[in-house]
């Protein structure tokens, strides 16, 4: 047979049935839309990292570290490379002193040509080589900051003891992305300066780091496997450009994982949308395939010709949406912009849109092929019989073989996506299990109304009822196409709102915006009632206690230095990774007391702070504890004001140090240092700036020695940052969506035709509109129903899934959005099912009668 | 060399578990350019006997020799070959493909031949039949008379040695019928074409050859056989 026929067979056939092929090429449109729009965005951040990798870094290689070295890697990182610079920084408080603002600041002092490659944008320029060459007491400053405390260019800048002449503007450094700068913007001073600043203390975190330039040609990652050894022995970190490469890609690796998410369940709608409109659409065509195996098309032919057809429009909406999702690709590098530190080229991606375009394709052939697989087996004897149905009951082992495809498809597609395969294997398991069980409740349901038919009901209801079950009756498709469309609806939405409720935690909101430090016992009474004068909330109260520690399981500082070869071991010395850093016997500890751990705290072992037959057991952050190489059950002994305070070390706690709140190290137990020497820490919440203001005056008549810090600003970035992360989410989620229910909405529409004749019949023997209308809101009503609930429930339980194996965050499913997702799936299945039934109404049955519809 | 020879053909369909028989044993035998008509009531088993004897079903038991090829050994694909080559089709409901236009339609079985020319034989084809204007509409756009003699004109399109019609004017009035019929028998003649016509229209059935009545799934009578028992009897009486 020619192949030529097939295709016009195919062409011809299509004329009068293309409104039915739109609604099956719109769901592929906008599913690869998204693929292609989210994958071309992905490869252009990949390409741009790749290019922009030297920029990233800055350098060819960076060594750092918080803890110095042996001296002999210090005297290597001195002399390594053709030329390097030095970078110390840390974290403070920095203020103009002409406007009096204050904001948490990286301070960098560097030495040397830092950056090699890419450009600090600086303004103006010249101010780069001003402070390369360190004549002078000046500072570049990140515009950020420059615009939080209202300076500029010329203004000076505090640090510690000394000020600084702002001598440039920052608007990028190489390797940060902007979002960074917002958050925690850098004053980059000349190194030699920082010593006098005072801010250097002992068991402040500092970190060193030396930028490398090579000479061309050098092979970087060769050399550093040379020194790695002893690198990673000193605790030294290094990374280069192709270490940063990976860093970067790695580090969007949240964000690529839910997009891909979202590629991944918009084309997964999309094949539903295939498989339901397709498997309608054959039940149309069974009539005229009958009668083209009566005049000799074989069944293959009969296959070829609608399975071309599928493929075309397949082939037609995948290219529309690969344009579609071109264009929505130029705008997502805008979107995110700020939180890359490259900038995005937005080229076409051609991997992107031909392999969109493909899938696509391949979606249409594979999920149509299911249901059109039946058309092989139509007997011409239909042309004879419209009653004849023996033909397509039988079981058809290619079937099986599609099924594989399908499930081999859906496995490969999303390894692809995630590239780990027990995840892709994760999610086929969980899709096969939510269409495992929605076949089951669409069964489910045909058995039970059959079972317990209400014989005593209305008319409407009998006949809506009956036909869940009857002949012809589309109960089993469209319980699991609208019930697979919400179930994947629904874990997107909760899914989305699983991120946004991690983000928005540490947001604003109720959270507290000034701190007030240092207030005495004697002054708290009084600060009180200041700040419930303004009508402010008093958020957070907490007693601070400032203390020393003498030793650690009877060790004092002098004793837990290295052993010497012939000294004894004992418990602290006994094993030298276990000893205590020297600085933790040097700093000061400011500690709180409460018998309870706060929102932020989590336990991570043993207890929260506790008194047991008068010992005292404390509890250390879990990190802290680590670097301080302290166990469950040591003695820590603390000196508070010259009196000696014993104490064991009952539990640790993991802090979350994201949100605004006083967060401890160490936190006693009650009844131990309320009498102690102590100050206070309050935290409300301001309104607006002249709330503020108001207060501030207060304190400063009342209590000269409160001060206090409003941290509105940062929250404000904070919140700013978070609603644009909102929106990237919420847009991307968007686009399923829409994908789902036009899904939805197409399988509705396509199955009209299931119903069409029957009401017109109906209608001829006599049924009011108003009958008919409720038989079809009813029918449609109970499937979109079940469909939706089901869905919805499924979805709880993959949304579970994901946030536990995936995004790894604890899950609660928020009930109220559940149920409005149900009540639209439903009306919406109500609405286009009563809308279809429209021609019902204002045609006259007569042209049903004839064939004409 | 017979075209169509069917030998003790017996149908059996299960049914709510019980088996239903609706031909027991039928027998006979067509020669080329014969015009036949198999009537009887309702329910009576024609409509399976007519599909038997196209290869749109198979046997359960007795076979069909079409063309002295045998159907009932051969697969669905390969009696659709066979269809394509040697017969013609004509429905009750005409049976047009809705989403072709008339002329299309007229062109499938040439083209499932893979013959070239296939639209200027349809359009001679529906000229022939008095719809050579209406070639581009859709068969909704057409009445039933206009529908069934499109569909004529695709019976006749492959040159059919035998052509199979199911009640072809059931579903038209008594003027349109008489065309439809006229059409039906001038274009047999030309072609040469062995007629099965299944049918209630006993005028109808009149105008074939032979006539064999079918009840309850078995022939009850055949009019060849009364012919040549009649011309037994005249011979024993001369």
């Amino acid at each position: 047979m020619k192949f030529s026929w097939l295709f016009r067979m195919a062409w011809r056939d299509s004329r009068r049935s293309r409104q039915r092929l739109l609604l099956f090429m719109s769901a592929i449109v906008l599913g690869i839309a998204a693929l292609v729009a989210i994958n071309s965005f992905g490869d252009n951040l990949a390409l741009s990292i790749d290019d922009q990798a030297r920029e990233l870094l800055g350098a060819d290689l960076t060594l750092s570290w918080n803890r110095p070295p042996t001296r002999k890697t210090q005297q290597l990182a001195k002399t390594m490379g053709r030329d390097r610079a030095y970078e110390v920084s840390f974290a403070s408080l920095v203020s103009i002193p002409k406007t009096g603002g204050v904001r948490l600041a990286q301070v960098k002092g560097l030495t040397g040509n830092f950056p090699y490659y890419g450009t600090w944008e600086v303004q103006p320029a010249s101010a780069v080589q001003t402070f390369r060459q360190a004549s002078g007491r000046v500072a570049l400053v990140d515009d950020a900051l420059l615009v939080q405390l209202g300076a500029q260019p010329g203004d000076s800048v505090r640090l510690g003891n000394l000020s600084f002449l702002i001598a440039g503007r920052v608007t990028k450094t190489p390797g940060q992305a902007a979002i960074a700068a917002t958050v925690a913007p850098t004053v980059f001073v000349p190194n030699q300066f920082l010593a006098n600043t005072g801010l250097l203390q002992r068991g402040s975190r500092v970190n060193y780091k030396y930028y490398y330039q090579f000479a061309p040609g050098t092979d970087v990652d060769k050399y550093v496997r040379t020194i790695s050894g002893r690198l990673d022995k000193d605790g030294v970190n290094y990374d280069t450009v192709s270490e940063r490469k990976k860093q970067t890609g790695r580090s969007f690796a949240d964000l690529t994982k839910y997009l891909s998410l979202v590629a991944f369940v918009a084309l997964l709608l999309g094949c539903v949308g295939v498989a339901s409109a397709v498997q309608l659409y054959v039940k149309e065509k069974i009539a005229s395939v009958a009668i083209l195996r009566t005049l000799g098309a074989s069944g293959r032919q009969a296959l070829l010709i609608y399975l071309l057809q599928t493929a075309l429009m397949g082939l037609i909406g995948a290219t529309v949406g690969a344009l579609v999702g071109s264009a929505v690709q130029l705008v997502l590098p805008r979107v995110f912009g700020d939180f890359l530190p490259v900038t995005v080229q937005t080229t076409l991606s051609g991997p992107a849109i031909l392999g969109g375009i493909g899938t696509g394709l391949l979606i249409s052939v594979l999920f149509a092929l299911l249901p059109l697989l039946a058309i092989r087996n139509v007997s011409p004897l239909r042309a004879l019989r419209n009653s004849y149905e023996d033909d397509l009951s039988g079981r058809d082992p290619l079937r099986w073989a599609v099924y594989l495809l399908i499930i081999g498809f859906i496995v490969g597609f999303a390894y692809l996506q995630t590239r780990n395969l027990m995840l892709a294997v994760g999610f086929t398991g969980g899709l096969a299990v939510a269409f495992g069980i929605l076949t089951l409740l669409g069964l489910g349901l045909i058995a039970l109304v059959r079972r317990f038919f209400p014989s005593s009901w209305s008319y409407v209801w009998r006949q809506s009822l009956a036909n869940l079950y009857r002949p012809n009756n589309q109960t089993l498709i469209l319980v699991t196409a609208i019930g697979l469309g919400a179930f994947l609806i629904a874990t997107l939405y909760l899914t989305q709102g699983l991120l946004l409720g991690r983000v928005q935690l540490s947001g604003s909101g109720k959270q507290p915006n000034m701190v007030l430090f240092d207030i005495q016992n004697e002054q708290i009474a009084g600060v009180r009632a200041l700040v419930k004068q303004q009508k402010l909330p008093i958020l957070q109260e907490v007693p601070i206690v400032t203390m020393r520690l003498n030793d650690i399981n009877g060790k004092t500082s002098s004793e837990s230095k290295p052993p010497r070869p012939d000294q004894p071991a004992d418990t602290v010395r006994a094993d030298s990774t276990r000893r205590p850093p020297s600085w933790a016997f040097t700093r000061e500890y400011r500690v709180t007391y409460r018998d309870t751990l706060i929102s932020s705290e989590k336990i991570a072992a043993g207890k929260g702070p506790y008194q047991e037959n008068g010992a005292i057991y404390i509890s250390m952050e879990k990190d802290y504890m680590e670097r301080m190489h302290v166990k469950l059950g040591d003695t820590l002994n603390f000196n508070v004001q010259g009196a000696p305070i014993p104490t064991i070390v009952g539990g640790t706690r993991e802090v979350d140090w994201s949100r605004v709140q006083t967060n401890f190290l160490i936190v006693f137990p009650s009844g131990v240092l309320e009498q102690a020497p102590q100050f206070r820490v309050l935290m409300t919440r301001v309104p607006d700036n002249q709330t503020s203001a108001v207060l501030q005056r207060g304190l400063v008549s009342q209590f000269p020695n409160v001060s206090a810090i409003d941290l509105g600003l940062i929250l404000k970035t904070v919140d700013e940052i978070l609603d644009q992360i909102s929106f990237v989410i919420r847009f991307m989620a968007l686009f399923s969506i829409l994908t789902g229910l036009l899904v939805l909405a197409s399988s509705v529409v396509i199955s009209k035709y299931q119903r069409l004749r029957e009401s017109v019949l109906l209608r001829t023997l006599g049924a009011s509109r108003n009958q008919i209308l409720r038989i079809t809101a009813l029918e449609y009503g109970l499937l979109g129903l079940l469909a939706a609930l089901s869905g919805i429930l499924l979805s709880v339980a993959g949304t579970w899934a994901l946030a536990r194996f995936v995004f790894e965050v604890a899950y609660q499913p928020d009930v109220v959005p559940l149920f409005v997702i149900a009540s639209v799936v439903t009306v919406l299945t109500v609405v286009i099912g009563v809308f279809n039934s429209r021609e019902v109404l204002v045609r006259p049955p007569l042209d049903v009668l004839r064939g004409d519809v | 060399m017979s075209i169509l020879r069917v030998e003790n053909l017996t149908k059996t369909y299960a049914s709510g578990g019980s088996n239903l028989t609706v031909l027991h044993g039928v027998n006979f035998t067509l020669e080329p350019g014969d015009t036949f008509a198999i009537v009887g009531p309702s329910g009576s088993g024609k409509t399976t006997l007519l599909g038997l004897c196209a290869g749109l079903d198979r046997a359960t038991s007795g076979s069909v020799y079409l063309n002295d090829i045998r159907l009932d050994t051969l697969s669905e694909d390969q009696r659709a070959a066979i269809r394509n080559q040697h017969v013609g089709f004509i429905f009750q409901n005409f049976q047009l493909l809705p989403t072709l236009t008339a002329l299309e339609n007229v062109m499938v079985p040439l083209e499932l031949r893979g013959e070239r020319g296939a639209q200027k034989n349809a359009q001679a084809l529906l000229d022939r039949v008095g719809l050579g204007q209406r070639g581009h509409h859709y068969p909704t756009q057409l009445s039933g008379g206009e529908q069934q003699r499109v569909s004529l004109a695709r019976a006749f399109a492959n040159r059919p040695k035998l052509l199979f019609a199911d009640e072809p004017t059931g579903n038209l009035d008594a003027d349109t019928s008489a065309t439809v019929v006229d059409l039906l028998f001038e274009l047999n003649r030309e072609a040469g074409t062995t007629l099965v016509l299944v049918t209630h229209d006993l005028e109808l059935a009149a105008r074939t050859q032979r006539i064999v009545r079918v009840k309850g799934g078995t022939v009850v009578s055949d009019t060849q056989e009364r012919k040549s028992e009649r011309v037994i009897e005249r011979a024993n009486g001369e």
